[in-house]
Order: C-alpha cells, then structure tokens, then sequence
C-alpha cells in the first residue's frame, strides 16, 4: 500500500475530508454543449466568506483542495483565494479553460506553488474544439495557456471529454498533450445537469463507441487487464464503500452548498448557516451516505460487476436513488467485459415479459 | 560545527492527520509523513531558532532520546528534507519568516 493510500485510509478511519472539490463561480467564458451548469450568478460567495470557508476546510483537516468551476478566472479575486488558500497550506489543483491565463497569470500560479494545472480540450482541430465551447478562438488560447504554464514548469494536465461532437478526436488530443508534454486523461462520462435536466446526455458516445475506447491499448493500456471479466466478490467487497464521496471527499459550491461530491448534488447543508465541521459531521445526509454498503444495494449487490464497477452514487442518485445502479456506469462494465450487468437483465427480463395471453381484435 | 537555522518552504503542502504532518513539495510531488518527533522539528523551523535550539527545546524536553542521538536524528530528517526542498536549510536566519506550519 503506498503512502498516499496509507493516508487516505487513515483519513477513511477518523472521519477526515482529506479532499475537497470547491467550485468558486459558475460563471463562464465558455458555453460547452455538455456543460452541466447554470452559468447565472445566484450570489456567489464573497471573497471574505470563501477566505472563511478555507480556513475552516484547513481546521477540518482537508489536504487536497480542487479549485473550479464554471471558469476560476471570472472571479476578479481569483489569486486572493489562490494565495489564501496556499497560506493555509493546501495542497491546490485548479481546473480551467485556461483562455485567461497568460504569462503573468502563469507565473503567478508557479509562485504560489499550485500542485496542477488542468485545462480541458475537446479536439486538436479548432472547428471541433471552438463548436462544443462556443468561444471562436478558445482552442488557440487553451493552448497558449498551456504553453505559459509549461514554461514555468507548472505540472499541466490536458482533460478530453469524449461526447458524440467529438469521439474521432481523442487520438489528436493524445498526440496534443505528448506534444505539449502534459498528461492526458480522457473521460466519456457525460453528467445530467445539476438541476436534473437529462437533456445534454444525448450527447454521451454509443455503447459501440465505449467498446472501442475500452478496448484502445493508448488509451487503457494493458486491454485484457482492463477488459477482464471480474473476479467473483468477496466479503470484503461486500463490506466496501461505494467511492470517496462524503467518507473523505466533499464539494462546495459557489452559493455555499455542500454536497458529498461535484457529480452528487445531494444538499447536505449550506456554509452561510452552517458551520462546514458541522455539515461534515452530523448532516443526516451525508451519514446517509456513510452508511451505504455494496451489500446494501438492491440490485448492484447481486451483480457480477458489483467489485470491479465504477458505479457513482451520484450518478445513481440522479438516476432516481443512491442505493440503485446507475445506467451510464453499467454500460460501461458491460462495454469493458461484454458482460450484461444484473440491472441491464433485470431491465432486459422486464421488456420481454408481457402477458401470456394477448387478445387483440383482428383488423378487417 | 557552525549552526544551522531551518526554516519551512513556501513550496509545499501540508496538513496534520491523525498525530502526523503530511507534507508535499509542489517541486517534484514527493509526499511525506513525518512522525511526531519530525512534527516537532518542522513546526519549530521558523529560520530564526538553531536547529541545536530546536533539538534541545523541543525533542529532547519532549521525547525519551539521547541528545547526541536526537541531533544525528535531526540533521539526517534535514539533509533529506532539503534534497526536495521541504526545508530551507541556512548558516545565519533567515530574513522572512516562514509559511505556517498547518
């Protein structure tokens, strides 16, 4: 086990949210298709308010704190947070569209000893890329951003959102990054809304897409590792945790809202009326979540993929209940192994299974 | 032997977990715990105190050890905290004070 596993197991055990994901605007320069966002500003938390929020997160013990959004840089007093933020001695990843970062922005984060830098990429060609975000030219300044960060030897990662605007371009985006000398991390999951709206997953790729994704050796590596049916489960993983999302891993939103995780918006408590240790702690919500086990699932319990899964709970809970599977991350167990998950045959059983004797009148 | 004076890089993270200071340098990524002994040296290190200060004051009042042996154990956490930059390592004090010690 390595040391970071040590500690997060450590943090598992005393109740700590080592990690947290703090949006601090949802306002944007973009407006990406898949965006799950409301990009109006409901009242956003001040500056002083967010300051208050990260000494509190520090005082809770958290370590690694994502700052995003909507676009970090449309907040005026972005580096009054960033700078607050590293005085309280966290550990900070910043995710960004990047087309406000230029060299004095970047030098900035180098000073101010941010851990990452990561900046989403859609296509390597500017026709592709421009028409999810919206913003003529937002390719060519991503990139630039990129350049200025790598020159002041930021560690850069580049994010490919595969969706069906752009699932032939993640070759080029591979080669992008290795150009660039960034990482590269690729990821087909499109959310619902935060409102519930289901409308942009239209735009999640095709089961036949998936396959060829899970079976591409640049993108998965070892194809038959990661393709593996999965081993039998044992009590161990009957016993485990669904995922890190309100055992040691929290996000906030721009209004204050705590939610076990950025893709789990379950309201467990709002930061202008409470304090954030009093949230983590005994918000029924969140002990909710704490309590859930993989054999407390109804249906994913009696699956073959219930150990080897990446079933979110937060994709389950938009999907109707945190206990039950979620549809997205079936799919992609079946695409990865071609094996049905139990929900897919429960689903399957259920269309097929009519009544045993239909009467219909015969048309003359 | 002149003195050392340590004091704490603004280049890292760090956080107490559980009796334990994690620390990271945001330079190369390392991660480290350190014990409760390491804890006590890397919150003293303001880069005014001597590190012989520091030993005396705050491991040897503290802890069940040696004095000859506590200061062989602190230079050795030094030397390997400043190869990554961890900790800043001077023959005279520092002008600026350090980050706080989380």
């Amino acid at each position: 086990m390595s040391l970071m596993q040590q500690m997060n197991e450590r943090a598992l055990e005393l109740g700590v949210p080592l990690g947290v994901h703090l949006d601090v605007t949802y306002r944007c320069n973009e407006r990406c298709i898949h965006c799950y966002l409301d990009h109006d500003d409901h009242g956003e938390m001040t500056t002083a308010e967010i300051k208050d929020v990260l000494d509190q997160l520090a005082e809770a013990g958290t370590f690694f704190l994502t700052l995003s959004g909507g676009e970090v840089l449309m907040r005026r007093d972005f580096f009054a947070i960033l700078e607050h933020a590293r005085r309280r001695l966290f550990n900070v990843r910043i995710k960004t569209n990047g087309v406000m970062i230029h060299e004095a922005e970047a030098r900035r984060m180098r000073d101010l000893g941010v851990e990452q830098v990561q900046i989403s990429i859609y296509s390597n060609h500017p026709e592709i890329h421009d028409a999810i975000t919206k913003l003529p030219g937002s390719l060519k300044r991503s990139i630039e951003a990129i350049r200025f960060l790598k020159s002041q030897g930021l560690k850069v990662a580049i994010a490919n959102v595969l969706m069906t605007a752009n699932m032939g371009e993640h070759a080029g985006v591979q080669a992008l990054a290795a150009a660039l000398g960034v990482n590269y991390t690729l990821d087909p999951t499109i959310t619902p809304k935060i409102d519930g709206d289901t409308s942009i997953l239209d735009l999640r790729i095709s089961g036949a897409e998936l396959n060829s994704v899970f079976h591409n050796k640049n993108l998965v590596g070892n194809v038959e590792e990661f393709c593996a049916p999965p081993p039998p489960p044992g009590d161990d993983i009957m016993e485990g945790l669904p995922c890190s999302a309100g055992h040691t891993a929290a996000y906030i939103t721009p209004y204050g809202d705590v939610f076990p995780c950025v893709q789990f918006p379950l309201p467990s408590g709002n930061l202008r009326r409470q304090k954030f240790i009093d949230i983590w702690r005994d918000s029924p919500e969140l002990k909710d979540v704490r309590s859930i086990r993989a054999k407390d699932l109804p249906v994913c319990s009696t699956c073959s993929h219930v150990g080897t899964c990446t079933r979110c709970p937060g994709l389950a809970y938009m999907e109707g209940s945190m206990r039950g599977p979620s549809s997205a991350d079936c799919e992609k167990s079946f695409q990865r192994t071609g094996m049905p998950s139990a929900n897919m045959l429960r689903k399957a059983r259920a269309n097929t299974s009519g009544p045993l004797i239909q009467i219909q009148s015969l048309a003359v | 032997m002149s003195e050392k004076y340590i004091a704490r890089s603004t280049a890292i993270a760090a956080r107490m977990l559980g009796g334990e200071m994690m620390v990271m340098s945001a330079v190369d990524s390392t991660f480290f715990t350190l014990n409760e002994v390491a804890t006590a040296i890397w919150q003293a290190a303001d880069g005014r105190t001597p590190l012989s200060e520091i030993v005396a004051r705050y491991v040897c009042e503290n802890f069940d050890v040696e004095p000859e042996i506590a200061r062989c154990d602190a230079e050795q956490f030094v030397d390997e905290l400043s190869q990554h930059r961890i900790l800043l390592v001077s023959d005279h004090p520092f002008e600026n004070p350090p980050v706080e010690a989380a």
